[in-house]
């Protein structure tokens, strides 16, 4: 093999005392699309950020083009010749679509102006070139996601990179996108440009990428060419273990009704979602990034309001926006993003977890420490949380742990109704599960839990039903014994609704 | 999945449209405000609009208006100046102090002088905040204080006056060029220096980047630290400068010049439509919104209103503002996503 | 820039306990090296001074906790000086009828911040720099340039009436009882658990059922309350209302709430806290004007105290840092997902 473009060699980063990355290493090279995979938690995010510039790594050395490179800034790495396309994008809300592109890099004219006709032409070529109509003078807050993340295509390409990072870039695009940066990608990679890919999309992987390195746990697992890998095989190196054990679903008899969700539409999110969640029973809504499982979740539980519909727990009509009553009817939900919304990470422990149940710790309107505390110690033992002391900010975790914490937050309100949305998201392959196993235990005990989740192998290996969205609309509502994973995609893409 | 094709470009130049006017509109409705108000106040008293009267409005906003470009420089960063006042009547006392120590001293440099002062206050805050990563809300709210007590300290309850300044210093301050005051063309070359590198350069650009997103800004590789420091010694060496056209207006000057007027300019700022949370707003719009604010307290007498009325009115203003803005913005942000929604 | 700062806080000590030792430290080097700083009297002039500061601070240090601020507190304070001053003289001379007209309308007062910040989503701190401004414009209207000065002798020496046996005014009681409440409030009920949560991050507060607007907008209300309970008492203490009564003590009520150790951009600090911030200023200033120091040198000394009270915890935080990774050059970000 010739030199590598970019090579890294044991390189390690902590974070407090979690280990996000331990002696890995990697070696990306000219004329050439590297493929990066592994689980959510993996450390593929935190690599991309070492790329990028933004962290050094604690030990470690990264060369290109044989010398060593250690950026001072994300500048730095930038100036070197390495561009990055963030898993989400980074623009500047007020700024137009074309300064977005050329920040810090603007062209200029005499007396070190800038030359706004220039770089508006340039953007626009860059347009043309990615086959997308964007106005180059549009602000861009208000974009689509789609639309933010080729601005973030766009200011990659104009940077002429010897070596282009795209983490997950395709998390939100639709087919149609997805191609057109494929042959983008390709024509860069032809051109000699070292790519990295980041997907959680197997098929995109195969599909664009001539090498593929697997990462677990923070660890360099495997490199391989990609034709002497299979789907099956990258992912029993991903996860470490035979899949099977990863869901120990207990069969559980499906009881009465608890909640029931009647013609739910709220515009331009969803439109008449309509089910039933019985006791004792976990149903998994399925379905492709942006379909609406969440915004249907959230909506559920009381975060936004809805247009119309209705949803009762246990036969019981729910206010609409009203999150209090919503946990007082025994509903919790354990939202997507676990950092923004699931924990105050700058609160401790136990304050998180007594969090949603605050109200029912007092006595005579007051909380006691004691009482508190021991509220608190209850529900992270039985979970098992590994903290410190419980009065350390959640912020110190894990991820898994921290994941730990938001359902001991919620089952602390002992829920008739548990939402979980991506319920494993980014945390350890042990720790997802025991998650697994306490959704399952939870079901037998009467609970009903409703799971989004964008994994398959979860899905299927956890629901007693499946219901699938696709473009806001409940597409199928498919049972245990039917469910596999090809008819869950063929109603998740909206090309057949099984019914 | 039914693929979503690219939007149909009509479409989206209609939103960038809608949004571009918008800000257009930002900057005029505070122009067209300004207009009325004059037209009205004329209508109701002619002499509103003689040649002295204007003087007065242009001399009375120049000053507030000098403080509100430093200080929309450093709100679109997503910070604030609080120490502005302070600094001014720093300047202001050294302006009398310099000249009683050398009546001769050639009036630029006294500008230069009053500048740098103001630049090296500036400074004291930028580096604090830059360096140690604090708020600026409340180091700026510590050199108030810190400021204003070096100042009180240096007059001693002295006061200067205007036999101590030079003739040609004080006729300054009260001169026009075709009826124009030369004070006021002070702060119409400082607006325009400042508005031109704003809009036209590297560094302009990134104070708006860092104000819109400083995470992103940050990912950006831009040096923020650097540039938000640069931003409060832009501040402080136009209040400096503030300081020294003060000296000149006013003749007297005691320990209190510039007290409490921190507040107003933040006020012009947001009048002007800048955003209080950085990343959007003009310093044409800051200038304005001064310039309406010192307008509004000149006319209410004239118009017959009780001038005990102002400080009621420039709050209401205030109020109107913010909420102008909102209104605005949640109404480009409406016709920009709809334009994309029927793609 | 919200670096966060817990860890060391912690490491330091609380801050609560820093800025207590620092009033009693004062005190004592006071009392053996300045006249008169051992008096009773001495102590009596630190008291009415700062209870208008202190009696302010108490909500608004829950306001800063939650991620707000108010700066219209001054100003709600002159609008009811003068609307007390123009009751009394329009033939009001129920004393209990004024106060509770005079609450009111500071809760009216709060209200309408409440309702700009809360119902309209705007920035509080531009919204109370408009109302500070409207509001102490309001009180020009109300009264001019006119002084309401005569009311009962009972009524202004009974405001500023010590306890008995003592040199201590009774009101100092008043507000104990109320710093007792909000202290409860604050670190003792649902209500405060949830109030640092929505600080440090309101949606995460609002996904666990806190219901984050009502909740700020009740404490709005009782910041203009409390603003007008100050106003009532500034009126009496001095026998005047006048429109520019407390004008610019908005700056000193946020000086002494940061001081005490509450974060500006919310979520951390304690009552206690902010109340040996507010015996600190007072003493110190007083300490310092009986020992023939220039105020301006406590004007400076207060600026000076504030940025070290931001500064110091931050750059001692970085240098520890520092040293605990030596060998790399990482910034001290945590990752973000």
């Amino acid at each position: 093999m010739p030199t590598p473009v970019l090579a890294l060699e044991g390189v390690s980063k902590s974070f407090g005392a979690v280990a996000a990355l331990r002696d890995v290493h990697l070696e990306l090279h000219a004329h050439e699309a590297h493929g990066l995979v592994g689980e959510n938690g993996a450390g593929k995010s935190t690599l991309v950020k070492i790329l990028a510039g933004v962290h050094a790594p604690d030990t470690g050395t990264i060369t290109l083009d044989g010398r060593p490179l250690r950026p001072a800034g994300p500048a730095d790495a930038r100036a070197a010749g390495i561009a990055v396309i963030y898993q989400e994008p980074t623009l500047f809300p007020d700024l137009s679509v074309s300064e977005n592109i050329f920040m810090g890099r603007q062209p200029l004219r005499s007396l070190r102006r800038i030359d706004t006709a220039l770089m508006r032409a340039r953007a626009a070529e860059l347009f043309d070139r990615l086959g997308v109509r964007l106005d180059p003078d549009r602000p861009a807050r208000g974009l689509s996601i789609a639309d933010q993340q080729l601005v973030e295509i766009a200011k990659a390409i104009s940077l002429d990179a010897r070596v282009l990072v795209m983490d997950e870039p395709t998390a939100a695009l639709s087919g149609v996108e997805v191609e057109r940066l494929f042959a983008v990608t390709r024509s860069l990679r032809d051109a000699g440009t070292a790519v990295l890919f980041i997907s959680h999309r197997f098929d995109e992987v195969f599909a664009l990428c001539q090498r593929i390195t697997v990462m677990r746990d923070g660890r360099w697992v495997s490199t391989d060419p990609a034709s002497a890998l299979g789907v099956d095989e990258v992912v029993r190196r991903m996860v470490g273990r035979e899949v099977s054990a990863m869901y120990p679903r207990q069969d559980s008899a499906a009881g009465a009704p608890r909640l029931q969700v009647r013609g739910l539409t709220r515009r331009g999110a969803f439109a008449d979602v309509g089910f039933t969640v019985h006791a004792g029973e976990i149903v998994a809504l399925a379905g492709l990034v942006g379909a609406g499982r969440s915004e249907v979740s959230r909506a559920i539980f009381g975060v936004d309001r809805y247009d119309s519909g209705e949803v009762l727990v246990d036969g019981v009509r729910l206010p609409p926006g009203d999150i209090a009553a919503a946990i007082r009817a025994g509903l919790a939900l354990v939202p997507e993003d676990r950092r923004q919304q699931g924990l105050v990470m700058e609160l401790s422990v136990e304050r998180n977890t007594n969090l949603p149940r605050r109200w029912r710790l007092t006595r005579g309107g007051l909380l006691f420490g004691g009482a508190e505390r021991r509220a608190a110690v209850g529900w992270a033992q039985r979970l098992q949380v590994k903290a410190g002391r419980l009065t350390d900010p959640v912020s110190t975790l894990s991820g898994g742990n921290q994941q730990k914490v938001v359902l001991a937050k919620w089952l602390a309100t002992e829920p008739k109704v548990l939402i979980v949305d991506e319920p494993t998201r980014g945390i350890d392959v042990g720790t997802k599960a025991e998650v697994h196993r306490l959704l399952s235990e939870l079901a037998a005990d009467g609970v009903a839990v409703l799971m989004v989740s964008s994994e398959l192998p979860e899905v299927l290996g956890m629901a007693d039903r499946v219901l699938v969205m696709h473009e806001g609309r409940l597409t199928a509502d498919i049972p245990r014994a039917r469910a596999d994973q090809e008819t869950v995609m063929r109603a998740a893409t909206g090309q057949a609704a099984a019914a | 999945m039914t693929l979503v094709d690219s939007p149909p470009a009509e479409a989206a130049t209609q939103g960038t449209r809608v949004a571009r006017r918008a800000f257009l509109v930002r900057e005029l409705g505070i122009g067209l405000a300004l207009v009325l108000l004059i037209a009205v106040t004329y209508a109701v008293n002619p002499r509103f609009l003689s040649a002295q009267n204007i003087k007065d409005l242009l001399l009375g906003s120049t000053i507030l208006a000098i403080l509100a470009v430093g200080q929309a420089v450093v709100v679109i960063t997503r910070n604030v100046d609080l120490s502005a006042g302070s600094v001014l009547g720093l300047s202001a006392f050294a302006t009398g102090a310099v000249f009683v120590a050398a009546p001769g001293l050639p009036i630029p440099l006294m500008l230069v002088i009053g500048t740098a002062l103001g630049a090296v206050l500036g400074a004291v805050n930028g580096g604090l905040i830059a360096a140690a990563k604090v708020p600026a809300l409340v180091v700026t709210l510590g050199t108030l204080y810190m400021f204003r007590g070096l100042d009180y300290t240096w007059a001693t309850s002295r006061q200067i006056n205007a036999a101590d300044m030079p003739p040609a210093f004080l006729r300054m301050g009260t001169e026009t060029v075709l009826g124009v005051p030369v004070l006021a063309l002070f702060a119409v070359a400082v607006l325009v220096a400042v508005g031109y590198y704003l809009r036209h350069y590297r560094g302009g650009r990134e104070l708006y980047a860092i104000g819109s997103d400083p995470a992103a800004a940050r990912l950006s590789g831009i040096p923020g630290g650097r540039r938000v420091f640069a931003a409060f010694v832009a501040s402080g060496a136009l209040a400096g400068l503030a300081g020294v056209l003060h000296a000149a207006r006013f003749g007297t000057i005691d320990a209190n010049a510039g007290l409490g007027i921190e507040l107003n300019v933040v006020a012009a700022v947001v009048v002007g439509g800048v955003a209080i949370f950085g990343g959007s707003g003009s310093v044409y719009g800051a200038a304005l919104g001064a310039v309406l604010l010192t307008t509004i307290r000149a006319a209410l007498p004239v118009l017959g209103v009780n001038p005990f009325w102002q400080d009621a009115a420039v709050g209401a203003l205030i109020l109107a503002s913010i909420g102008l803005d909102r209104a605005l913005s949640a109404r480009v942000g409406r016709s920009l996503r709809e334009g994309k929604a029927h793609g | 820039m919200a670096e966060r700062i817990a860890p060391v806080r912690r490491v330091l000590g609380s801050w609560d306990v820093i800025v207590l030792l620092a009033v009693v430290a004062v005190a004592t080097v006071g009392a053996f090296t300045i006249e008169g700083v051992a008096s009773p009297r001495f102590w009596r002039f630190v008291a009415l001074e700062a209870l208008p500061i202190a009696l302010i601070a108490l909500p608004m240090t829950l306001v800063v906790i939650t991620g707000e601020i108010d700066l219209s507190v001054a100003s709600v304070l002159g609008l009811t000086c003068t609307v007390m001053g123009q009751l009394w003289v329009s033939g009001v001379t129920s004393l209990p009828l004024l106060i509770a007209l005079c609450l009111l309308l500071g809760a009216v007062l709060g209200a309408v911040n409440g309702l700009f910040v809360t119902g309209f989503g705007l920035p509080s701190l531009a919204v109370t720099i408009g109302t500070l401004a409207l509001y102490r414009g309001l009180a020009y209207v109300v009264l001019g340039d006119r002084a309401v000065a005569n009311y009962p002798r009972e009524w202004t020496s009974s405001a500023i009436a010590p306890i008995p046996g003592t040199t201590i005014p009774w009101m100092i009681l008043v507000l104990a009882a109320l710093a007792v409440v909000f202290a409860v409030v604050l670190h003792a009920t649902p209500v405060g658990r949830a109030l640092y949560a929505m600080g440090n991050n309101a949606e995460a507060a609002r996904f666990a059922g806190v219901n984050v607007r009502l909740t700020k907008f009740w404490l709005f209300v009782a910041t203009g309350t409390m603003s007008a309970l100050a106003g009532v008492f500034w009126t009496l203490r001095f026998a005047s209302a006048r429109a520019d009564n407390g004008s610019g003590l908005e700056l000193a009520v946020v000086a002494a709430v940061l001081l005490g150790g509450v974060s500006i951009f919310g979520g951390r600090g304690a009552l206690l806290g902010v109340l040996a911030a507010v015996a600190l200023l007072g003493v110190l200033r007083n300490a310092l004007q009986l020992a023939y120091v220039p105020a301006n040198t406590l004007t400076v000394i207060t600026g000076a105290l504030l940025i070290a009270s931001v500064v110091g915890p931050n750059v001692a935080g970085m240098l520890r840092e520092r040293l605990r990774r030596r060998r790399s050059t990482a910034p001290t970000a945590t990752p973000t997902t």
